[in-house]
């Protein structure tokens, strides 16, 4: 059972992923990301993950998305834009990209299919306690590091952003 | 969720793959900036489903340690892209990436 | 006596002053600091050379500091004081500080005045490092930077592209005798094994007791250092040229202490030179050669300051002559009246030139005697010096010179001979200078700038030119351990008195040739023959020609034909290659974001390709 429900999750990550690259609107598409990473939390539910799978919900589809969304609204893109979109994406510019796309996958499936071990997930479940002692634990250095970095990111955005929001305010 | 699942550790990788590509394509036809994050996002998702995986193969929370760490990229990610996103709406007037081409070597 | 490092060390100071200062000090105190450090120097050295001739030592070194120790080898900077360093300090210190005044004076209007006293007095120390140094590395120190600093100051007024060139002919000329002379302390240092002069020297008179032919060749490289920096035939073509520099730089560098630097580094090695008879003949061979071209040169030029460059050229020459023949003692005493007289004929010939707006063209003076008394007197004393007329300091020394050479066991009247005929032109064209500038009819009217800095050390050197030679007889015989040089009158001999009677007759000739034009001086000159030989003269002896067609035009040439630099083809091969890699990749660089992404995933398919399959 789980099998199946992890492929039908599977499946519609891919359909609704290609749906999000192929949108002319970006708010559809971004609607179309949310799907798929809620089918990932799915499989990271089924995979024995819960935890992954919660923050997968809350940080992902709750907060980057959103963000995202938020970003998109406040451009303000409209009809004009979608129609831009279908200017640029000319049936010619697939080629390229499927034929890379297509032999990166031969070679990974021939790189994974290499393995004569049949390697099974049992789907035991590792919770937030063990994922919380290991991240303060060994991972204590990556931890700073990452808090390091949302440091960067957050001076970065705002440094980005305030010029913008000055000129705004002028006006 | 306890007891044996039975999917094989290939299948899942197929699917992180895949997904993989997509984000690939995603990037290589678009010309929008918002697109080319969001298959960044697809990207990153996939290679965090391939972590997860593992992580759930060996039954270590070291898979989920090292989504938590891509979670926190992305999130560093996004602020920043969308930042320099606003920004390239506002000097340039438009969103397409090749406007934007004046790294010429 | 342990005050002998403040001798070079006062200059020092004073152009650390002057050069940190970068000319913001005002006019009169760079003139106090420059000149006054010199006099302060002067003052020591005179406290120290006193404490030296009454302490009856024969010499007195000063260890400064150990420089490098390695195992059993140690350099030093040590201080070397005995009877040489006495004189060439005093000469040094003394005649330098009447020049640094009178220069005060006589630079006070030009541009660069801080400038000018910092090289002087850099130049000063370096000159007194060179003469005190115990160490063959002090004294090469020194010897360069005395080159330094004639460079520096024969270009000091730069803005004429000419001084540069004379400088630069200066700096490369005489670099032809450094690198022989670098060469020649090499091999002594690699034969003897220390650096130390003294010791050196007492190391070569062991290891050769009958000379050698290293020894002869040590001495020969030496020599052509000496002849490169004391302007002697065949490296002499830099020195008339180097008078496009200030005047009291002439008097200064160019005739009382630089040129005679080679003179002391000859009778320095002495040792050496003591041990080979072949490098003697050279050296008094040069001489000769030198002061008989020189004083025909000098008695056809028509500028001032190229007469007495020439004719101190010839004077060097004396010494050089004086040190092959062996008389040491007369050629140092040579050198300090040389100092006197010639630093006093430089400066007076200054005043002229200052009063008459920087003309140096003798034929264009005429009739200054009544106007310009003073430079008049100092030029008519130092000429009389110049001239050896009896009981000037010049005839003691250059008297002693001519005797020893005509008792020279081999060649002796030749060097005599030679010698004698060149002190009669010498008085010849000391007359022809005077008469020139100083009679017959005015050209020009001069203003007399004389100040008291001007005109004081004219009357110290003028006092030095006539009573120095009381030294001779008096204080310098008895330091000098070399007997057999005549110092004083001797009328038992008739070679004496043809030698004190010559310059006479020259300059009874000169008279009646320039000034009471008793021959037809005009045709002569204009005549076929007379031109010719006037205008040899007038080029010296054609040795700029020589050059220029033996090194300059090939050089020229060389560097014409070679003009693309082809060793530069090479590099610029790789550079061309970088070029075209540069232009191939730069097509990649596109700026276009999806470019990047594309490439990346190719690279990333054929890493993993690479990896996971092969």
């Amino acid at each position: 059972m789980g099998y199946w429900l992890f492929w039908i999750a599977g499946g519609i990550a891919i359909l609704s992923a290609f749906a999000a690259i192929t949108r002319m609107n970006a708010s559809h598409a971004l609607i179309y990301l949310v799907i798929t990473l809620l089918s990932i939390a799915v499989i990271f539910f089924l995979l024995g993950a819960p935890f992954a799978a919660a923050l997968e919900i809350v940080i992902y589809a709750g907060a980057i998305v959103v963000l995202f969304l938020f970003v998109v609204m406040m451009l303000n893109l409209g009809r004009r834009a979608v129609e831009r979109e279908r200017q640029w994406l000319l049936p010619g510019i697939w080629v390229i990209p499927a034929i890379m796309a297509g032999a990166l996958f031969i070679v990974l499936g021939i790189a994974l299919s290499g393995s004569e071990h049949e390697a099974v997930i049992e789907g035991t479940m590792v919770g937030p306690k063990e994922v919380g002692r290991s991240l303060l634990g060994p991972y204590i250095l990556g931890v700073e590091l990452a808090a390091v970095l949302l440091l960067a990111a957050l001076v970065g955005a705002f440094h980005l952003g305030r010029r913008y929001i000055e000129e705004r305010r002028e006006k | 969720m306890e007891g044996p699942l039975g999917i094989p550790l290939e299948h899942v990788l197929y699917l992180a793959i895949t997904l993989f590509l997509i984000g690939v394509v995603g990037i290589l036809i678009r010309r929008n900036v918002i697109f080319i994050l969001l298959s960044l996002e697809l990207m990153m998702n996939a290679s965090a489903l391939a972590f997860v995986a593992a992580g759930a193969y060996w039954q270590e929370a070291d898979g989920q340690v090292m989504f938590m760490f891509i979670l926190a990229l992305a999130a560093a990610e996004v602020a920043v892209a969308l930042g320099l996103v606003v920004q390239l709406a506002r000097r340039f007037r438009t969103l397409d990436i090749d406007a934007a081409s004046e790294m010429t070597g | 006596m342990e005050m002998l490092w403040l001798v070079p060390a006062l200059p020092l100071a004073g152009f650390l002053v002057l050069f940190v200062t970068e000319g913001k000090l005002p006019k009169i105190a760079v003139a106090c600091i420059g000149a006054g450090c010199v006099g302060f120097s002067a003052v020591v050295a005179a406290v120290v050379g006193w404490e030296y001739l009454t302490s009856g030592t024969d010499a007195y070194s000063q260890v400064m500091w150990t420089w490098m120790a390695v195992g059993e080898f140690k350099v030093e900077a040590t201080l070397y004081f005995d009877y040489l360093a006495l004189v060439m300090v005093g000469v040094i210190t003394g005649v330098g500080f009447l020049i640094h005044l009178y220069a005060t004076g006589y630079m006070w209007e030009e541009e660069g005045y801080s400038r000018f006293f910092a090289y002087m007095n850099l130049f000063v120390f370096a000159m007194l490092l060179l003469v005190l140094g115990d160490s063959l590395l002090l004294l090469f120190l020194g010897w360069e930077g005395v080159g330094l600093c004639s460079y520096l100051l024969i270009g000091f007024f730069h803005k004429d592209p000419a001084n540069g060139y004379a400088a630069r002919k200066a700096f490369v000329i005489t670099r032809v005798g450094d690198t022989a002379l670098i060469l020649g302390l090499l091999l002594l240092f690699r034969e003897v094994g220390t650096l130390g002069i003294q010791e050196s020297l007492e190391t070569a008179r062991s290891i050769w007791p009958d000379g050698s032919l290293m020894n002869t060749a040590i001495a020969l490289l030496l020599l052509g250092g000496a002849v490169g920096k004391s302007a002697q035939v065949p490296l002499q073509t830099w020195l008339p040229d180097a008078m496009a520099g200030p005047t009291p730089v002439s008097a200064l560098i160019h005739a009382a202490t630089m040129v005679t630097a080679g003179v002391y580094l000859i009778a320095r090695m002495q040792g050496i030179y003591l041990l080979s008879e072949h490098a003697m003949l050279c050296v008094a061979f040069v001489g000769l050669a030198t002061l008989f071209i020189a004083s025909f040169t000098a008695l056809v030029q028509s500028d001032i300051k190229r007469v007495l460059a020439f004719s101190t050229m010839s004077q060097i020459g004396y010494m050089f002559l004086a040190l092959g023949v062996g008389a040491w003692s007369a050629a140092i005493f040579h050198l300090m009246t040389h100092a006197f007289f010639k630093a006093l004929l430089f400066l007076a010939s200054g005043s002229v030139i200052l009063s008459l707006h920087h003309e140096q063209d003798m034929h264009k003076m005429g009739g200054l005697w009544r106007k310009l008394p003073i430079p008049f007197w100092s030029m008519v004393v130092g000429s009389i010096a110049l001239a050896a007329l009896p009981f000037t300091s010049g005839f003691v020394s250059k008297d002693a010179i001519l005797l020893t050479a005509a008792d020279a066991p081999e060649l002796g009247m030749v060097f005599w001979g030679g010698a004698i005929a060149a002190a009669f032109m010498t008085s010849l064209y000391t007359t022809r200078m005077m008469v020139l500038t100083f009679f017959g009819e005015t050209k020009m009217e001069p203003h007399d700038p004389s100040k008291a800095n001007m005109w004081l050390p004219l009357l110290v050197l003028a006092a030095l030119s006539l009573g120095g030679g009381w030294f001779g007889f008096t204080v310098l015989d008895s330091l000098f351990h070399d007997h057999g040089v005549h110092f004083g009158l001797h009328l038992d001999n008739p070679i004496a008195i043809a030698t004190m009677c010559i310059p006479l007759l020259g300059l009874v000739a000169g008279y009646l040739i320039f000034y009471a034009n008793v021959f037809d001086r005009k045709g002569i000159a204009e005549s076929g023959v007379g031109k010719a030989v006037g205008r040899f003269w007038f080029v010296g002896w054609g040795f700029d020609k020589i050059y220029d067609s033996l090194v300059v035009n090939p050089f020229r040439w060389l560097a014409r034909v070679n003009k693309g630099d082809f060793v530069d083809l090479l590099f610029r091969f790789t550079a061309l290659v970088a070029r075209i890699l540069n232009n191939l990749f730069s097509i990649s660089q596109n700026g276009r974001l999806r470019w990047y992404a594309l490439t990346m995933f190719g690279g990333l398919l054929l890493a993993i390709v690479f990896v996971a399959i092969i």
